[in-house]
C-alpha cells in the first residue's frame, strides 16, 4: 500500500495525508517508533524514579518544603558520611580487585580441563553466582556466628581463638568483602572463560615458538587479548557492587558502629528506617558522580583500544 | 648452521596413528617440502619439529641435539604459521621484535635486526601498523619477518600461502625463494599444493598415510616416481593409469593395453620388466605430456594410434584432450593448432620412453 502511494502520488486524495505519509515513511521516524517501547520502558524505570530522587533530595524531612543543597550541605558536614564514602569506595574496590584476580586464575584452571569434564566445573563453581544473595548470605551469617558456627570450630582444631567475624570493625568490613567476593567471582570467571576461549591457539603457539615461558604468554597475549573484557567486566562489576545492598545488610546490617554501612544500606537506615526520605535520596544520589567518573575514563580507555586492535 | 634428523619418528592420538615411524635427514641450508594430501601426517611432522606436538615415539634432532623433551622456546626455530599468528595488539616492529626481545637482546641490536629484515621483505613503511591495517600479503611478510629476525637455527612454515589468492600466492612463492636465497637457513615448509613444492624445494618429500612414500629432487619425482601415488600426486595434469598386460611375442616386449592398442617396450626397458611378464595387476602409467598429436617425424620408442577424443580443453598455449581406454579416462596435451574436436577421432602419438609400469597391487613403480 504505501509502496503504491509512493510511486502513485496521484492517488492520494488530500495533502495533508500525503505529509503524514511522507512523515511515516522517513527512516528517521521509523528508527524512533520501533525504540519507542525501550524508550518507554527505561523512561518509567530510569528517568522517573531518578528525576524523582534529585526532587525528593532537595525537600526537608517532613517532604513540605524545598531546601534547595540543604541536605547535601548537612550530608557533607556528618562524619558518618565520609565513613561511609571511605567504606563503599573501600568494600567495591578491594572487592572487584579479589574477584577479578580469582575469576582470572579459576578461568584459567578450568579452560585447561579438557573439554569432557569442563561443562560439570564450570556449572559447579557458577553455583555461589545463582543462588539469590540474601539467602546464601544468610548462610554465611550461621557460618560467621561466634559460638557455634563451622568457622570458629575449625580454628578451634588447629588452637586458634575464635574470630569475631561481624562483630568487629575490620574483621566486619573483611567479612562482607570475602562474602561479596564469593558470590562475584563466578561472572568474572564466566567472563574470562569466553574471553580466553576466543584467544586464537596459535598466538599462544607463535609466542612459545618466540620464546615466551607461561608467565610471559599471560603477560603479553592473554592479557592484553583480554584487556576489554576485563575492563568491563570491572566496570560492570564496580557499579553493581558500589550500589550492592543485601549483603550488607543481612550480614551486619551496616553494623557494628556503622563500620560497614556503604551508601546503599546507611541511605536505606536513614531514608526509610530513620524517617528522613529526602536526606536517604540525597545519600543515594552520591552514587552517580563517582560512578560516571568511573565509567568514563574505563570506557575511554576501551573505546580507544578498540579502534586500534 | 643445522641439520634436522627425523628417526621413527611416530605420532599417536588415542588409537590413531597420524605418523607411522619417519625417518628424514634435513641438511644444513636445504629448503625441504612435505607434500601430501589432507590426514597424510604433514603438518603434524612439522609441529612436531616445532615442539608443539609431543613425540609418541622416535628420536627429532635440530643441529645434532636430540630435542624430544625440549620446549618449542628453547628449540631455537621460527615458524610462520597458515593464518599469521600475529599478535594483533602489537604493530609490526613490536610483532617482529617480540622474540628478540624475549630474550633480553639490547634494544639497538634489535632495532638493526629487525630494520634489515624489514628491508629484505621490503616493508619498512609498515612498521608502525597494527596487523589489522595490513593486506593479506603484507601480513605474510611481516610473519616471515618476525621468523628472520630471531635468524634460528631452522625456519617451519605450515601452509603459509594457503590463505592468499591466487595471484599473490604464486608472487609469495618467488618472494619466499629469494628469501631462503639471501638468508640461507635450513626450512622446513609444509604444503598440499604440489606446484608450490616442486617451485620451492631443494628436496621434495611426499607423505601419504602417515608414510613417506619418496624422498627427492622435484626432478626426480617428477620422472622417476618410486611408488603410484608419487606419480599421481606429482605433475597436473596427473599421470595417466591404463590398465595393461606385459606380454612376449616373437623375442619382443610389448605392453597391450587392449585387444586394439599395444605398444612395444623401449629396449633400454626390456632387461628390467621382463620378470614381470604375464603378471596380474599391472597399469602404464603415462603423462599427458607423453601423449601428443601425431608429427611427420617419428622419435624412437614413439607409437601413433587413433583414439575417439570425448573431451578438449583448449590452454591458450596447449590443449588437453580427453579420451577413453579401458573404461578410464586418458589426458593427452597437444598442439592447439592440430585440429582436436571433441566426438571426433584423432590421430595421436604415445611417447614410451617416459613410460612407467606399476604393480597396482603393492603400488610400486617396477
Amino acid at each position: 500500500m504505501a509502496d503504491i502511494a509512493a510511486r502513485n502520488p496521484t492517488i492520494l486524495t488530500g495533502d495533508r495525508r500525503s505529509g503524514l505519509h511522507k512523515l511515516m515513511q522517513r527512516k528517521s521516524t521509523i528508527a524512533f517508533l520501533m525504540a519507542l517501547p525501550l524508550i518507554l520502558l527505561i523512561a518509567i524505570l530510569v528517568a522517573y524514579p531518578a528525576g524523582y530522587a534529585v526532587y525528593l533530595a532537595t525537600l526537608n524531612k517532613g517532604m513540605t518544603r524545598f531546601v534547595g543543597f540543604g541536605n547535601f550541605e548537612f550530608l557533607f558536614g556528618r562524619d558518618t558520611f565520609w565513613l561511609v564514602v571511605y567504606q563503599s569506595c573501600l568494600f567495591a574496590i578491594t572487592a572487584v580487585i579479589f574477584k577479578a584476580i580469582i575469576g582470572f586464575v579459576v578461568a584459567h584452571f578450568v579452560h585447561n580441563i579438557p573439554a569432557k569434564g569442563q561443562r560439570k566445573w564450570r556449572g559447579m563453581l557458577l553455583v555461589p553466582w545463582v543462588i539469590p544473595p540474601a539467602m546464601s548470605t544468610l548462610a554465611w551469617l550461621w557460618l560467621f556466628d561466634p559460638s557455634y558456627s563451622a568457622l570458629n570450630w575449625l580454628l578451634g582444631i588447629f588452637g586458634i581463638e575464635g574470630i569475631p567475624w561481624t562483630g568487629e570493625a575490620g574483621w566486619a568490613r573483611f567479612s562482607v568483602i570475602l562474602v561479596n567476593v564469593w558470590i562475584g567471582s563466578p561472572f568474572f570467571m564466566i567472563m574470562y572463560l569466553a574471553a580466553l576461549k576466543s584467544v586464537p591457539e596459535q598466538l599462544y603457539e607463535a609466542a612459545s615458538i618466540d620464546g615466551a615461558t607461561w608467565w610471559q604468554r599471560i603477560w603479553y597475549v592473554t592479557l592484553p587479548m583480554m584487556r576489554n573484557i576485563i575492563a568491563i567486566t570491572a566496570l560492570f562489576s564496580l557499579i553493581v557492587t558500589f550500589a550492592n545492598f543485601d549483603i550488607v545488610r543481612v550480614l551486619t546490617a551496616g553494623g557494628p558502629l556503622n563500620s560497614t554501612h556503604i551508601f546503599g544500606t546507611w541511605a536505606f537506615r536513614v531514608g526509610i528506617e530513620g524517617g528522613d526520605i529526602p536526606l536517604g535520596a540525597a545519600v543515594s544520589l552520591f552514587m552517580v558522580p563517582i560512578l560516571a567518573v568511573a565509567a568514563t575514563f574505563i570506557l575511554r580507555d576501551i573505546t580507544k583500544r578498540g579502534s586500534e586492535v | 648452521m643445522a641439520q634436522v634428523t627425523l628417526r621413527k619418528v611416530v605420532k599417536k592420538y588415542d588409537e590413531v596413528l597420524a605418523v607411522r615411524g619417519i625417518d628424514l635427514d634435513i641438511t644444513d641450508k636445504e629448503f625441504i617440502v612435505l607434500v601430501g594430501p589432507s590426514g597424510c601426517g604433514k603438518s603434524t611432522t612439522l609441529r612436531m619439529i616445532a615442539g608443539l606436538e609431543e613425540i609418541s615415539g622416535g628420536d627429532i634432532a635440530i643441529g645434532g641435539h636430540v630435542v624430544n623433551d625440549v620446549p618449542p622456546k628453547d628449540r631455537d626455530i621460527a615458524m610462520v604459521f597458515q593464518n599469521y599468528a600475529l599478535y594483533p595488539h602489537m604493530n609490526v616492529y613490536e610483532n617482529m621484535s617480540f622474540g628478540l626481545k624475549l630474550k633480553k637482546t639490547p634494544k639497538d641490536v634489535i632495532d638493526q635486526r629487525v630494520r634489515q629484515a624489514a628491508q629484505i621483505l621490503d616493508i619498512t613503511e609498515l612498521l608502525d601498523r597494527k596487523p589489522k591495517q595490513l593486506s593479506g600479503g603484507q601480513r605474510q611478510r611481516v610473519a616471515m619477518g618476525r621468523a628472520i629476525v630471531r635468524d634460528p637455527k631452522v625456519f617451519l612454515f605450515d601452509e603459509p600461502l594457503s590463505n592468499l589468492d591466487a595471484k599473490l600466492r604464486v608472487q609469495m612463492r618467488t618472494e619466499i625463494k629469494k628469501v631462503h636465497q639471501k638468508v640461507r637457513t635450513t626450512t622446513v615448509y609444509v604444503t598440499h599444493d604440489q606446484v608450490e613444492a616442486m617451485t620451492l624445494a631443494d628436496r621434495v618429500v611426499v607423505m601419504n598415510g602417515g608414510i613417506i612414500e619418496q624422498v627427492g629432487s622435484p626432478n626426480d619425482l617428477y620422472h622417476s616416481p618410486a611408488t603410484k601415488f608419487v606419480a599421481g600426486f606429482i605433475g597436473s595434469p596427473a599421470m595417466n593409469f591404463i590398465t595393461c598386460q606385459l606380454e612376449q611375442a616373437a623375442g619382443a616386449l610389448r605392453v597391450r593395453l587392449n585387444d586394439a592398442l599395444s605398444f612395444p617396450v623401449p629396449a633400454d626397458r626390456t632387461a628390467r620388466y621382463t620378470p614381470h611378464v604375464g603378471k596380474p595387476n599391472l597399469m602404464l602409467g603415462l603423462r599427458p605430456e607423453h601423449i601428443m598429436e601425431t608429427r611427420p617425424h617419428t622419435e624412437p620408442n614413439q607409437h601413433d594410434f587413433d583414439m575417439l577424443i570425448d573431451v578438449v580443453e583448449p590452454m591458450g598455449m596447449e590443449t588437453l584432450v580427453y579420451f577413453t581406454v579401458n573404461g578410464r579416462e586418458v589426458c593427452g596435451r597437444v598442439n592447439p593448432n592440430a585440429g582436436a574436436e571433441p566426438a571426433r577421432p584423432m590421430k595421436l602419438r604415445a611417447d614410451l620412453s617416459n613410460m612407467h609400469l606399476i604393480d597396482d597391487g603393492t603400488g610400486k613403480v617396477l
